[in-house]
């Protein structure tokens, strides 16, 4: 506790907010556009975090995650929209959405309790994609999720009489839409990173990392690694499905097609790749990877162009082949993550040896 | 203690186990007394593990069961035999290697304590006082097992002799009433079996109960208040040392035939 009262990290953590609360206008001076990318980076905090107690603390591998976030999405498009008429308040939503995340978390971990590495990723699979089927199909015989055309009209975060869609005037600063949604989503975000280190270090975060040790050795001392394991599944996919509900707040719109495997694979690469169960790693590989895409997008055609006066490759198809090869060159040379935890690099580096 | 006690802390009645046609454990009935150092020996293969392993929940047993503490234990429920009281340590050690040794001891003590995740996101104070409980209790059997100047070390870059320590402590922060130990010699020197003795010694003369499978025999009959030998699966004799050395049945499985 009394870290905290050390000025050194009392003036890193007064930058650091004032990084936080500028940044948007910086990126607004780039467009509104640049907002919404920064937007997405803090949401995809949000979610690698979550799947961050799944994957890095209990060790389970989840290829299924973006369900539990189309669980989330869902539930608040069907709840605060005109397609059922319903127009329930964010915090009836939210908690919904948590909820029934919470309970598909189970469902899957449920049967996948004996499962390990390849096999538990297999299975996970299958689930995100069963979810992302339903939500494509469950427009007959009654039309619950409208199917591929998705929901529309899904009314925006009101906090209070506070609309978070369209521009607001605070103390003479006009604030956008996207402006609203990014510090809705970093106080969540720094909820969420508050949760994941206090769990870390807790009772129940050694137990998660026994059982990813040596399950028989945790079963030895006590631990019931099936209600444990199922609570790490669980608290995972209620982050997802609260990520989800301000997802489709945000966006307006819903549709399966968000929610497929590829999202899936960029969260477990975001955790992967910054380092696995190390949050500062986690929160990295999260902005990195959902920056960077956007910025090869808007950069790849401008430097073709001033590099050899002309188009040679289609900046879409280079970008995305950039993109990939950042992410080899990564796990080539890094192979813990960018910022993984001192225990981890030891451990990798003493298994090369 | 007396060894005399009329109570057992445990009694394994016929208990079988076969892998497939190997009958691995044929109706072994065996009684441990409170406060006694109990030995089971037996040559390769002879079910030492497998009933260890029957016991402490990890296998189902095909036949007969075990009482312990006045109440049957249930089977296949490992978390459940440490919840009741019977902590194990492993013939091939079982450490959680890339957590520091008092983190590893600090997760033996979650058996006996309660936080859940509300409590740890609220860090409240009961959560924080149970917290420092968990953390000085690790320290202190740290000490007593004398490794705890290796506290924030990895557990997988301890010495030989010191894993089997922490792995003894991490055992006892269960709190078990019988601490069942698997080949806790194997592999050591003269010096390190001689400490190791004593360590044993001491948690006896603090009030657990111990079973010990071991294969120096020298070192089961010196310690040992009563031993029970295993020979193809079968209970061959249980007696005092003395009794047992003595016996023509162990000098033959041990020697052979």
């Amino acid at each position: 506790m009394n870290k905290w009262l050390n000025p050194r990290s009392a003036f890193g953590i007064a930058l650091i907010t004032i990084a936080l609360l500028g940044l948007p206008f910086v990126a607004a001076m780039g467009g509104q556009a640049w907002v919404r990318i920064l937007d997405f980076a803090i949401l995809y905090v949000f979610l690698a975090l979550g799947l961050n107690i799944v994957v890095g603390f209990a060790g389970l591998l989840d290829l299924g995650y973006i369900a539990f976030y189309a669980v989330g999405a869902y539930t608040w498009a069907l709840l605060a929209s005109p397609h059922f008429g319903l127009h329930l308040p964010i915090w009836a939503i939210l908690p919904i959405g948590a909820g029934l995340a919470c309970i598909a978390g189970v469902l899957l971990g449920s049967p996948t309790l004996k499962l390990r590495g390849d096999y538990l990723a297999i299975v996970t699979l299958g689930f995100g994609e069963i979810v992302r089927i339903f939500m494509n199909n469950l427009n007959a015989p009654i039309n619950i999720t409208n199917g591929p055309q998705g929901i529309t009209l899904i009314d925006p975060v009101t906090i209070g009489g506070l609309k978070f869609s369209g521009n607001t005037q605070l103390f003479g600063l006009t604030l956008s839409g996207p402006m609203k949604y990014y510090y809705l989503l970093v106080a969540l975000a720094i909820l969420v990173i508050i949760i994941n280190l206090r769990l870390q270090h807790s009772r129940i975060g050694r137990a998660w990392q026994a059982i990813r040790e040596d399950e028989i050795a945790a079963k030895a001392v006590g631990i019931n690694t099936r209600n444990i394991k199922l609570l790490a599944f669980a608290m995972g996919a209620s982050f997802g499905g609260i990520a989800g509900g301000v997802f489709a707040a945000m966006q307006g719109f819903v549709s399966p097609e968000s929610f497929s495997l590829m999202e899936s694979i960029m969260i477990l690469a975001m955790v992967v790749l910054g380092g696995m169960g190390h949050i500062p790693g986690v929160i990295l590989g999260a902005v990195l990877l959902s920056i960077l895409p956007e910025v090869l997008r808007y950069g790849v055609g401008p430097a073709q162009m001033a590099l050899f006066g002309k188009m040679l490759v289609d900046p879409e198809s280079l970008r995305m082949l950039v993109f990939g090869l950042a992410l080899v060159l990564v796990m080539r040379f890094k192979p813990a993550g960018l910022w993984p935890s001192p225990e981890r690099k030891r451990e990798l580096s003493e298994a090369a040896k | 203690m007396s060894a005399n006690l009329p109570v057992p802390l445990l009694e394994a009645k016929a208990v079988a186990k076969h892998f497939g046609g190997v009958k691995a454990l044929r109706d072994v009935s065996l009684t441990i007394r409170r406060g006694e150092i109990y030995g089971l020996i037996g040559p390769n293969g002879a079910g030492k593990t497998t009933f260890f392993n029957c016991m402490t929940g990890l296998y189902v047993p095909d036949g007969g069961g075990f009482v312990f503490d006045g109440a049957p234990l249930v089977a296949d429920a490992p978390h459940r035999a440490a919840e009741r009281g019977i902590a194990r340590t492993f013939q091939n050690i079982r450490l959680f290697g890339n957590m520091t040794a008092l983190e590893n001891v600090m997760v033996g003590r979650h058996v006996r304590t309660r936080a859940g995740v509300l409590g740890a996101m609220l860090n409240n104070a009961a959560t924080k006082a149970e917290e420092a409980a968990i953390r000085q209790r690790a320290i202190d059997l740290l000490h007593y097992v004398r490794i705890e100047d290796r506290a924030d070390d990895l557990a997988k870059n301890l010495s030989y002799g010191d894993q089997r320590r922490l792995e003894i402590a991490r055992a006892l922060a269960t709190e078990p009433k019988l601490l069942c130990l698997d080949e806790p010699a194997a592999g050591m020197n003269a010096t390190e079996t001689a400490e190791l003795r004593e360590l044993i010694e001491g948690i006896r003369r603090d009030g657990t109960t111990i079973l010990l499978i071991e294969h120096d025999v020298k070192l089961v009959m010196g310690l040992c208040d009563r031993v029970a030998v295993l020979d193809y699966g079968a209970l061959v004799i249980e007696d005092v040392p003395a009794v047992v050395q003595k016996d023509q049945r162990v000098i033959e499985a041990y020697l052979g035939a």
